[in-house]
């Protein structure tokens, strides 16, 4: 049977999100009897190559410098049209969500975003995804080959190692355009150095109820003391009071904490679709029928403002 | 500089119907509309909106083109209101959801029949079945370059310049037209409220409809609309926890348990 291909991105290195996308991809290669072949888009570093010739059957490296739209789709279109894959799956990062579709119509196939889970049936992928903004799932069967799914990548299980594997590492052969339409000038990174949301163990998030963007200087505080990162609902995003890249949700970050501290979020099923992997979820909220407590381990009815500067109190005694 | 804008939009069910009142017919494989308004997709009007700004400072035109059933006039009235320029109306007898290579090929054979055109703006994905990739599929049918996820559109050195988001901040982009670009929401396209007059003054106006066989598409396999994916199941997943809302008999004993079980979560991780 013909390959499936992972596509990752040098510059995340082996990450989880990678390691999903390579557990997905050997789980589906496994099914249908075929290899598994990681593409690297970039210059990886020796620890990536170890860590994906130790997981893939074959591995190519694009080193195509940093990341252009329509560079990078010519690249991982002559990849796949050489290997002529059954399946290409990628991860959920913006730029993967940018190229699948493209990818797709270049190579003939079809595809589907978002994907939480992977079936073959009878010859064809069935993806599982969340629509009408997390209310409900669907199944999706994509009709065309190859299969191009971008996954969330971190619900998936990462990939068993193969130690004693010799993986052959090489550099794609390709014939790259020379004049694009599109050129990225600027690269801004607002998180600093912060690690990725999608990673975070703890997160305290803000929504519209905070009413305007100072408390979120209090919800900092509460953050610093639980070692958690800040989030906050699309609410709050659209409003200007924290940058877009706070944004969870089904359009925003999808994230996965042990715990994710919903505070002043009246819980629209399109932020819930973002918080679906948490594995507890506790809220701070003034009305006691807001939807976000439906999904909640515990919660506290009240004011935010009584609650928050108490709970830093005492949070900060408890880690005495 | 003149900027000939097109503007792709959706007619979705209302995203914000409480999950209580939300149904799916299983056998069609379709959300129940039940009492819940039809609404333009939120992205797409994100997508408008930033079309109105663009075109206030360069001039031109905005055409919105609208694949959907007749209720989506309603959906085109709303644009007209909003002060798009024209509005087209491809009309989809009948069938639920086409796929979305079937979508693009429609929403391309439209914008070849307008002629020229600088700028395709799409919303990022709709809040019904998120499938987000018709700006791609789009692009590729038409045969030019694409941008996701743009928040800012302005008037470049020699074409446009675009500030658009990533996973950790924003990107700006240089692109020559013609292009396509998808649109995601930021503070400053939050879409504008029509006046009262502008909404009574868009039924008086004209509002193309083709139908299929106008733009010359391969009707049968749209109207079929599972070439490229079929949807095979659909259904509401049951999740609901307990919520355990803490007691006690004054504000400080609940927030004591309220951090007590914070602790606990915490420290088991």
């Amino acid at each position: 049977m013909n390959d499936v291909i992972i596509s990752l991105f040098a510059s995340a290195g082996y990450d989880r999100a990678a390691q999903g996308v390579a557990g997905a991809g050997r789980r589906l290669a496994a099914d249908c009897g075929a290899q598994l072949h990681a593409v690297i888009i970039g210059a990886p570093d020796a620890a990536m190559k170890a860590a994906v010739a130790a997981v893939a059957d074959a591995v190519t490296i694009a080193d195509i410098g940093d990341y252009q739209t329509e560079i990078c789709l010519s690249a991982l279109t002559q990849i796949c049209k050489t290997l002529a894959p059954q399946a290409v799956l990628l991860s959920n990062d913006f730029y993967s969500q940018e190229l699948a579709p493209r990818l797709a119509h270049r190579l003939g196939g079809s595809a589907v975003a978002d994907g939480l889970a992977l079936n073959l049936v009878e010859g064809k992928v069935r993806v599982n995804r969340s629509v009408y903004g997390g209310k409900a799932m669907a199944t999706i069967e994509l009709q065309r080959s190859p299969a191009v799914v971008w996954l969330r990548a971190r619900a998936f299980d990462p990939a068993p190692l193969r130690p004693e594997a010799t993986t052959a590492i090489q550099p794609a052969t390709l014939d790259l355009p020379t004049r694009v339409s599109t050129t990225i000038i600027e690269r801004k990174v607002e998180a600093g150095d912060e690690a990725r949301l999608e990673d975070a163990k703890v997160i305290v998030s803000g929504g519209r109820g905070l009413g305007s963007p100072e408390p979120f200087n209090e919800l900092q505080k509460l953050a610093n003391i639980l070692g958690a990162q800040m989030a906050a609902s699309r609410a709050a995003c659209d409003a200007g009071w924290v940058p877009p890249s706070w944004q969870v949700g089904q359009t925003g970050k999808k994230v996965a904490p042990g715990l994710y501290l919903a505070v002043a979020i009246h819980g629209a099923s399109q932020h819930l679709a973002g918080i679906s992997d948490a594995k507890n979820i506790a809220a701070i909220n003034i009305d006691k029928d807001a939807p976000i407590f439906k999904q909640c381990r515990f919660g506290i009815v009240e004011d935010y403002r009584k609650v928050v500067p108490l709970l830093i109190a005492r949070l900060n005694a408890l880690k005495k | 500089m003149p900027v000939n804008i097109i503007v792709c939009v959706k007619q979705i069910l209302d995203p914000e119907i409480p999950s209580r009142d939300f149904r799916v017919d299983a056998e069609q494989r379709e959300a129940v509309r039940g009492a819940a308004n039809l609404v333009t997709n939120i992205f797409c009007e994100n997508a408008l909106e930033t079309a109105l700004q663009l075109k206030e400072k360069s001039g031109g035109k905005i055409t919105v083109i609208s694949y959907g059933a007749d209720s989506t006039e309603d959906a085109l009235r709303k644009a007209l209101a909003m002060k798009a320029d024209a509005a087209i109306h491809i009309l989809n007898d009948g069938q639920a959801h086409p796929d979305p290579l079937s979508v693009a090929q429609v929403l391309a054979a439209a914008i070849r029949k307008l002629g020229e055109f600088d700028v395709v703006m799409l919303g990022r994905e709709s809040g019904d079945w998120g499938v987000g990739q018709t700006a791609g599929l789009l692009a590729e049918e038409l045969g030019v370059a694409a941008v996701a996820f743009v928040d800012k559109v302005e008037i470049g050195a020699d074409g446009l310049q675009l500030k658009r988001q990533t996973d950790v901040g924003y990107e700006r982009v240089a692109a020559t037209m013609p292009l396509v670009i998808s649109i995601t929401n930021d503070e400053h396209n939050v879409p504008r409220i029509p006046k009262t007059r502008d909404v009574m003054m868009s039924f008086r106006q004209p509002l193309t409809k083709w139908t299929l066989e106008d733009l010359g598409v391969n009707a049968a396999e749209v109207r079929a609309g599972n070439h490229y994916y079929a949807v095979v199941d659909l259904f509401i997943p049951v999740q609901e926890l307990n919520c355990e809302f803490v007691d006690g008999d004054t504000l400080e004993a609940r927030v004591e348990k309220f951090a007590q079980r914070i602790i606990e979560v915490t420290g088991s991780m």
